[in-house]
């Protein structure tokens, strides 16, 4: 191989420190990877991932600096110290990146090919601009995108997030570099594109030799794709070795914390899901065990078995919330002057009932239809035709003024903390403004009793009343809307994907938190999510939705252990669990 | 793509024949008799009826409208009741002054704000950038007629290398033209292209941030090539619908400078026809304008579906 240097590292990074003026984000980071190394760089946000990767490219924001070595094979000068002159040749050609948002990283105003095309003429990799045109159509059928010169002729915003996806990794493949680096390259996919879009990643490296530093905080995933992993936790790697004694064996307590939290077949004594704080008694999976997930699963079934009542006697329990053919239609603007309207039909005919004290999950990935459904549940959309009812009224055709019910007895936590509060209410006030209902008489005194009450069952201190949002982490921030939801007593609670905005360590806190406050305060669930773990454990009964329609539904075991339909079928085999992804290894 | 044009044309017309009723509704609405106006309070009745015949506002209201409204389109404004003169060759010529100083002053305030724009916005951490945005934002703060007066204190006055005033059209006499254009020119360009300075920098400045720069960065292309290549023409989005907007509203808003250079353009002709009580000539001003306005949306339209591919339909 023509890139070994002297020491025959691709990469060698010794002592990097990265700081602002004010502040180190990340202290004494050291990586060796020797070409085709496939390493896993986990942590949650915050933790300097990003800003490492950022530094390895040379591409650190205005006023963050860094200092250490970093050795690329073929390049004798330390990159740390190299100009940026000196990087763009490197940048693109030796090592690339792929990001994580396909469509924000991609420039919307031009064409997928020229794109593509780019990376080789700007390093002059190929002969002329036709070349780089022909090598691009080339490489965009390389990562199966199915026609890919119609691809190459598409604007990113016409195709799908895996094909954007797919693309970025052509363009990041396309000089041969020998460092490909991932910054969460599949986050921002759904469940079944995420799997397609690792074996591509996975595929492409093996085949060039290429090395790999993957990103993420997803432990599955890296346990499906990486040899090595390095944790890091507030700027340091706290835990490094191979993927298997690492998962296996963690020796650092944050590791085993971040296993356990991430490990949603795995409960404690009490049926909850591990924390950080509870990781001690937390058994790691083994990487040799193979029956481990039949074992987990049998042990989830026991542990369920007392909620499970409740919901077997569903059929005699009158149901808190009926849906009848449900279908929403979108207009959308005509593509012709006289020709018809086109439409989008988000919901084709859903019906489903949910008994009181029901935990319903509903599953389905982008575009199924099921935050359409969430919202005509909470009456911030008008069914085209169909019948919803909740707490016996019905919400399809209610007016505003008739909804004032509805909403007291049925409250949304949203999935993005950070958007959905107002950024200039004091949390007081947020948080006791389901109250102000039109005709009820405003009692500060008893308002500030219960916002405090319902601080206490939150898990928030007192003084957060007078706080606000911005004041707030992430997982904070979706306990304050937790207890908003839950101040005027609602009967249902609707959580539209509220954990995966969170980091792992913090999701398991407020499933844990979510499971808990279902039980005291004797809440019907209804949970939409697209991740299937997260489902598993927090509902009893599951709808699995596709196109606009429920194609399977059932209790959760009969779900996820014999799936009847296709689709379901795809999306419980390309969801990942940490445990399976190690027992596969 | 023809289809989004044929549809904004519609769009046109029907927004145009709305906009002529209220005009005309309004116009009507203002108490007071043309005929009374034009012949002083003495007039006598006989007189009264004579002149309204010659008006034409002894007709019903509907037949006066379709009277003024079907001759718009073939630019027959009809007859002022003031000056008694038709209005159409009065109009054309005032349309010609305004739109040739107004486009050329937009012109030159682009060619101002798009480079020291995207300075500010790249160095904006620099001194240099920090003080080009100073500068912006004092030239915001100038209103246009003092820059005006300051431009001919110092150049036609002071130096006096160029006239204070009047108006040469360029058919007549070119050289006579450009002298007498530049400094209205300067004087409206240098606050609009301080306006349009702080869009551009704000503009470039939010694409700065977006993902695909630092992609383009990551491919090797260095900052200023990523900037050029990937982030001026999504910057000029914005940018385009502020500048269609500060069109539209100099087109009137040119009027003072008009004053301050004794310019005969369609603003001076709008404030003299109101201060004359000469109804017909504002209601046709107003349509004048309200063209030129659907017109400047039409084609900014059109240019928004040529920059951003995502706005064609069933592409």
């Amino acid at each position: 191989m023509d890139k070994k240097t002297t020491t025959g590292a691709l990469i060698d990074v010794r002592g990097l420190t990265i700081s602002t003026k004010h502040r180190t984000l990340v202290s004494n980071f050291n990586l060796r990877m020797n070409p085709g190394d496939r390493v896993g760089l986990i942590g949650e946000s915050g933790s300097g991932k990003s800003m490492t990767t950022s530094a390895l490219m040379g591409l650190l924001p205005e006023g963050v600096s860094a200092s250490g070595s970093i050795q690329l094979a073929g390049h004798p000068r330390n990159l740390v110290e190299a100009t940026d002159r000196e990087l763009q040749k490197i940048r693109g050609k030796d090592m690339s990146m792929v990001f994580q948002e396909p469509l924000t990283a991609l420039n919307p105003l031009m064409k997928v090919g020229p794109q593509v095309a780019e990376i080789m003429t700007s390093h002059k990799t190929v002969a002329s601009k036709s070349a780089a045109q022909a090598r691009a159509v080339e490489l965009l059928g390389s990562v199966k995108l199915p026609d890919p010169a119609r691809a190459a002729r598409s604007y990113p915003h016409q195709l799908s997030g895996g094909q954007r996806q797919r693309a970025m990794l052509a363009m990041a493949l396309a000089n041969n570099p020998g460092l490909l680096l991932c910054d969460e390259p599949t986050t921002a996919l759904d469940v079944t594109v995420q799997r397609q879009v690792l074996d591509l990643i996975l595929e492409s490296v093996q085949e060039r030799g290429t090395g790999l530093l993957f990103i993420t905080h997803d432990l599955s995933v890296v346990a499906n794709v990486c040899d090595r992993v390095l944790v890091m936790n507030n700027g340091q790697v706290v835990e490094e070795g191979d993927t298997g004694e690492v998962f296996s064996n963690p020796q650092h307590p944050y590791t085993r914390g971040l296993l356990a939290a991430s490990d949603l077949n795995a409960t404690d004594a009490d049926g909850r899901l591990f924390t950080v704080a509870s990781a001690a008694s937390y058994i790691p999976p083994l990487a040799e065990a193979q029956p481990v997930v039949e074992a987990a699963n049998a042990e989830i079934s026991d542990l369920r078995e007392h909620d499970q009542a409740a919901g077997d006697t569903a059929p005699e329990v009158p149901s808190l919330i009926s849906v009848k053919d449900l279908t929403r239609i979108y207009p959308v603007g005509r593509s012709s002057l006289f020709g018809k309207r086109s439409e989008v039909h988000a919901l084709k005919g859903v019906s489903f009932d949910v008994a009181a004290g029901q935990r319903f999950g509903v599953v389905g990935e982008s575009g199924s239809g099921k935050s359409t459904l969430l919202r005509i549940l909470a009456g911030l959309d008008q069914p085209t035709s169909g019948s919803v009812r909740v707490a016996g009224s019905e919400v399809a055709g209610a007016k505003e003024r008739d909804l004032v019910q509805l909403r007291q007895q049925l409250q949304i936590v949203f999935q993005d903390p950070m958007g959905s509060l107002d950024p200039r209410m004091r949390v007081r006030d947020i948080i006791a403004e389901p109250l102000l209902v039109p005709g009820q008489k405003v009692d500060s005194a008893k308002h500030r009793k219960m916002v405090a009450e319902m601080l206490g069952s939150v898990g928030l201190p007192a003084d957060a009343a007078e706080r606000f949002p911005h004041q707030f982490s992430g997982g904070q921030r979706q306990r304050i809307s937790i207890a908003r939801a839950l101040i005027c007593e609602p009967r249902v609670l609707v959580a539209d994907e509220p954990v995966s905005a969170l980091d792992v360590s913090v999701r398991a806190q407020v499933l844990n938190l979510l499971s808990d406050l279902v039980d005291d305060y004797h809440l019907t669930l209804v949970f939409v999510s697209h991740d299937l773990g997260v489902v598993r454990h927090i509902c009893d009964n599951v709808v699995v939705m596709n196109e606009g329609r429920i194609v399977e539904s059932g209790t959760t075991e009969q779900i996820y252990d014999s799936p009847q339909h296709a689709y379901t079928r795809t999306l419980v085999n390309s969801s990942m669990s940490l445990r399976n992804e190690l027992a596969l290894r | 793509m023809g289809i989004r044009l044929l549809i904004n044309l519609a769009r046109f017309v029907v927004t145009y024949v709305i906009a002529t009723v209220a005009v005309f509704l309004f116009m009507r609405a203002i108490p007071g008799d043309p005929a009374q106006i034009a012949l002083g309070v003495n007039a006598t009745p006989e007189l009264l009826a004579k002149t309204r015949a010659e008006f034409g506002t002894d007709r019903p209201l509907i037949v006066q409208y379709f009277d003024w409204a079907l001759g718009l389109p073939t630019g027959n404004f009809g007859t002022s009741y003031v000056t008694r003169q038709d209005i159409s060759p009065l109009i054309v010529d005032r349309v010609q002054v305004s739109l040739i100083l107004v486009l050329l002053a937009m012109v030159l305030a682009l060619a101002i704000a798009i480079p020291f724009g995207t300075y500010a916005a790249v160095k904006h951490r620099n001194p240099s950038g920090i003080i080009v945005s100073g500068i912006s934002q004092v030239g915001v703060a100038i209103p246009n007629f003092l820059a005006g007066i300051l431009l001919v204190v110092v150049f036609a006055v002071g130096l006096g290398w160029l006239p204070a005033n009047g108006w040469t059209p360029p058919g007549e006499d070119f050289g006579d033209f450009i002298s007498r254009v530049v400094l209205p020119v300067l004087a409206l360009a240098s606050v609009q292209g301080a306006i349009l300075t702080r869009y551009v920098r704000s503009a470039v400045m939010e694409v700065m941030n977006e993902d695909y720069l630092r992609t383009a960065r990551s491919k090797g292309l260095g900052k200023l090539e990523s900037l050029i290549k990937h982030g001026l023409r999504n910057a000029s989005i914005p940018v385009l619908t502020v500048t269609s907007v500060q069109l539209a509203a100099l087109i009137i808003g040119a009027v003072v400078i008009e004053r301050v250079f004794v310019i005969p353009g369609l603003g001076s002709m709008l404030l003299d026809a109101v201060g004359n009580r000469d109804l017909l000539t504002v209601q046709s001003v107003v349509m004048v304008l309200v063209a030129i306005t659907l017109i400047i949306n039409l084609v900014v339209d059109v240019l928004y579906t040529i920059l951003d591919p995502r706005i064609r339909k069933g592409a």
